[in-house]
């Protein structure tokens, strides 16, 4: 087998033009990783610019209405930028500036990975431009002006569905065109290695954070953690100081749109099978000739026909389960959560509030659920407000 | 072994790209049998995928169209076999990885050897990748053609001592598409090839023109053309195959 696989799934399923980067890539990443000047200067940019550690919050109201499992939630949404995106973002540039480079390329889905690479570029210098599906620009258009906004240059993406995956392999298009002085910030745990290994190392903080916060408020680990799954990079980053520890459950809630059973779902390991597409095998929503599905659902950040390869091995091992949500449980959740606790989530991190809304009163009063809350909703209110049938724009 | 080699016994090849099914097989079929007439040497079939991520906009777009026409991966072989009836010269496909994975790589290398498929182009396979295939391909006298990028450098040597039927030199940086100019030492990545091995090199991306056909026949075997080709199927949809005739005596001409 090839660098980089989990199992099966992984490795490099790339064009040729691109496999000197990610060699180079790969060296850098190696090199720093373990580099304590390059994990020092991580960790205070961590605290001092994006605001870590994000706090283990209590949700008593939350806990005492659903009256089982005792609730607490990870508030990535509450970092600079507002989504857990930061914490990879600053990893990556920190490398691509060791590495000479001084342009940033990236994708973007709901907008929040392309927010968090222009801002970190802003602050750093570099020159950003940022791809995203054009019907996604429509959706998030307040995130396209926070972009322009912070220096960078949005590209509207207008090939195939128009969506996030459009926008990944637009991106890789414009890699491969200019490779000298630019770095593509991948905003997930997707892609050819060593893509879904370094960004799960710089999400990882998040369970490293989990574990502490819980060990010092609680004495012990949770029963459960719970993170929204598109690509997976805020999921592996609650799942993956977790792993090990065997009795914690750990919960990815894909997005199943108007459900599994229909094509307008992006519910990947539910619904998909085994594949190779954007530089790994991993498992995809395809057709019986691997095509792949124009897949659809309410949170742009979701909407990917893929999911990352460690996700992929977790499910193949069942180390991990993956359920899916439908729009409607999510924006149920999205309500819900803005009333409960006067935390508006992100329409993503929605889903995996749906789900513990589902499995929490079930549960013993003294059992614990952490969910990851990967960023916060204002974004989608406007849309949310829409499905509702309420005239809103933005 | 497969029959490539033929396609380098006629002077310096030209090897045109055609997607299948853009915008009929039929199409199709026409303009291989024209190609052929035409002087081509070898012809490269593009089986359609959703996602092309080595591909420009005209060849994106021809993708479209294909499935737009339901065109599949089925129907392809049936046109292939049909066409095996008349022509001569050596036939490979161009796609992605996830259309022979899909199929079953067995059952997809089973059939190409049955309809007379000679090898294959896979731009998201890799060196490091191509034991995906290469047992399969070998398996069925396929061969799994490699591609050199200008970036490839050193990488080069590897690939070239491994290579199958023909080296896919990689002309620029980017994606498949028409460009005004070619930057790239293509003599000195051709010579880097025949160091390691005596294979023929072939040179893509980017070419259209009779003039720059002539001047990548200089430094390499044969001049591949895939836009400029796939763009008279944009243009002139069922009536292409006469035009594309045409432009590949032109440049068959050029290139000899």
């Amino acid at each position: 087998m090839s660098k980089g696989r989990f199992g099966i799934h992984g490795g490099q399923y790339i064009p040729e033009t691109l496999m000197n980067a990610m060699l180079e890539l790969e060296e850098a990443y190696n090199r720093y990783k373990d580099d304590p000047e390059f994990n020092k200067e991580l960790q205070d940019m961590y605290n001092e610019y994006a605001g870590r550690p994000s706090h283990l919050y209590y949700a008593e109201r939350m806990t005492k209405d659903l009256g089982g499992a005792k609730i607490y939630l990870k508030r990535e949404d509450l970092n600079h930028t507002g989504s857990h995106k930061i914490n990879n973002v600053i990893g990556q540039m920190l490398l691509a500036k060791r590495m000479g480079k001084t342009r940033i390329i990236a994708e973007t889905g709901a907008g929040q990975h392309g927010v968090a690479t222009a801002t970190v570029a802003a602050m750093m210098g570099m020159e950003c431009e940022v791809y995203m599906g054009k019907e996604d620009c429509e959706r998030q258009a307040l995130n396209v002006y926070r972009m322009r906004l912070l220096g960078a240059k949005v590209h509207p993406v207008e090939s195939g569905t128009a969506t996030l995956k459009d926008a990944v392999s637009e991106t890789f298009r414009e890699w491969t065109a200019r490779i000298e002085d630019t770095h593509y910030v991948l905003g997930s745990v997707m892609g050819p290695y060593p893509f879904p290994e370094m960004v799960r190392d710089f999400q990882s903080v998040i369970s490293k954070e989990i574990k502490e916060q819980m060990l010092e408020k609680e004495g012990r680990l949770p029963d459960a953690v719970i993170a929204c799954v598109g690509g997976g990079s805020n999921a592996i980053g609650a799942f993956y100081n977790f792993i090990e520890d065997k009795k914690v459950r750990l919960i990815g809630c894909e997005a199943a749109g108007r459900g599994i059973d229909t094509f307008e779902t992006a519910a990947t390991l539910n619904t998909g099978k085994v594949g190779i597409f954007h530089g790994m095998k991993s498992y995809f929503c395809q057709d019986e000739y691997g095509q792949i599905a124009p897949v659809y659902s309410i949170s742009a950040g979701l909407d990917y026909p893929g999911i990352g390869p460690e996700h992929a091995y977790l499910h193949d091992i069942g180390r991990a389960e993956y359920v899916a949500v439908t729009d409607d449980e999510a924006v149920e959740a999205f309500e819900y959560l803005s009333r409960t606790e006067g935390i508006i989530p992100a329409i993503e991190s929605a889903h995996a509030v749906a789900y513990a809304m589902k499995i929490a009163k079930d549960m013993k009063k003294d059992e614990i659920i952490v969910i990851n809350i990967s960023g916060r909703g204002d974004k989608d209110c406007a849309a949310i407000a829409r499905y509702r049938g309420e005239n809103l724009y933005e | 072994m497969s029959n490539i080699y033929k396609a380098f016994e006629n002077g310096k090849a030209f090897i045109p790209f055609i997607t299948c099914g853009d915008p009929t097989l039929e199409t199709t079929k026409q303009a291989v049998m024209e190609m052929e007439k035409a002087g081509a040497d070898l012809i490269e079939l593009g089986i359609p995928f959703s996602d092309p991520t080595a591909e420009g906009p005209v060849i994106q777009e021809a993708n479209i169209r294909a499935l737009k026409n339901k065109v599949t991966t089925d129907d392809v072989f049936d046109m292939v076999k049909e066409l095996r009836k008349t022509v001569k010269i050596p036939m490979v496909f161009m796609t992605y990885a996830n259309v022979i994975f899909s199929y079953g790589a067995e059952k997809f290398m089973k059939n190409c050897k049955e309809v007379g498929i000679d090898g294959m182009i896979l731009p998201d396979i890799p060196f490091e990748e191509k034991k995906e295939f290469n047992q399969m391909c070998e398996k069925y006298g396929l061969a799994l053609i490699s591609m050199i990028a200008p970036t490839s450098e050193e990488r080069i040597g590897m690939i070239a001592k491994e290579a199958n039927g023909f080296v896919y030199c990689v002309s620029s940086l980017g994606v498949t598409g028409v460009r005004t100019n070619i930057t790239t030492d293509i003599g000195a990545m051709v010579k880097k090839v025949k160091e390691q091995k005596d294979i023929p090199c072939a040179v893509g991306f980017g070419i259209s023109t009779p003039e720059q056909a002539k001047k990548m026949a200089q430094y390499a075997d044969g001049v591949i053309v895939g836009s400029a080709i796939v763009k008279f199927c944009a243009a002139y949809g069922e009536n292409a195959p006469m035009e594309i005739g045409k432009y590949v005596k032109e440049m068959k001409d050029a290139v000899s």
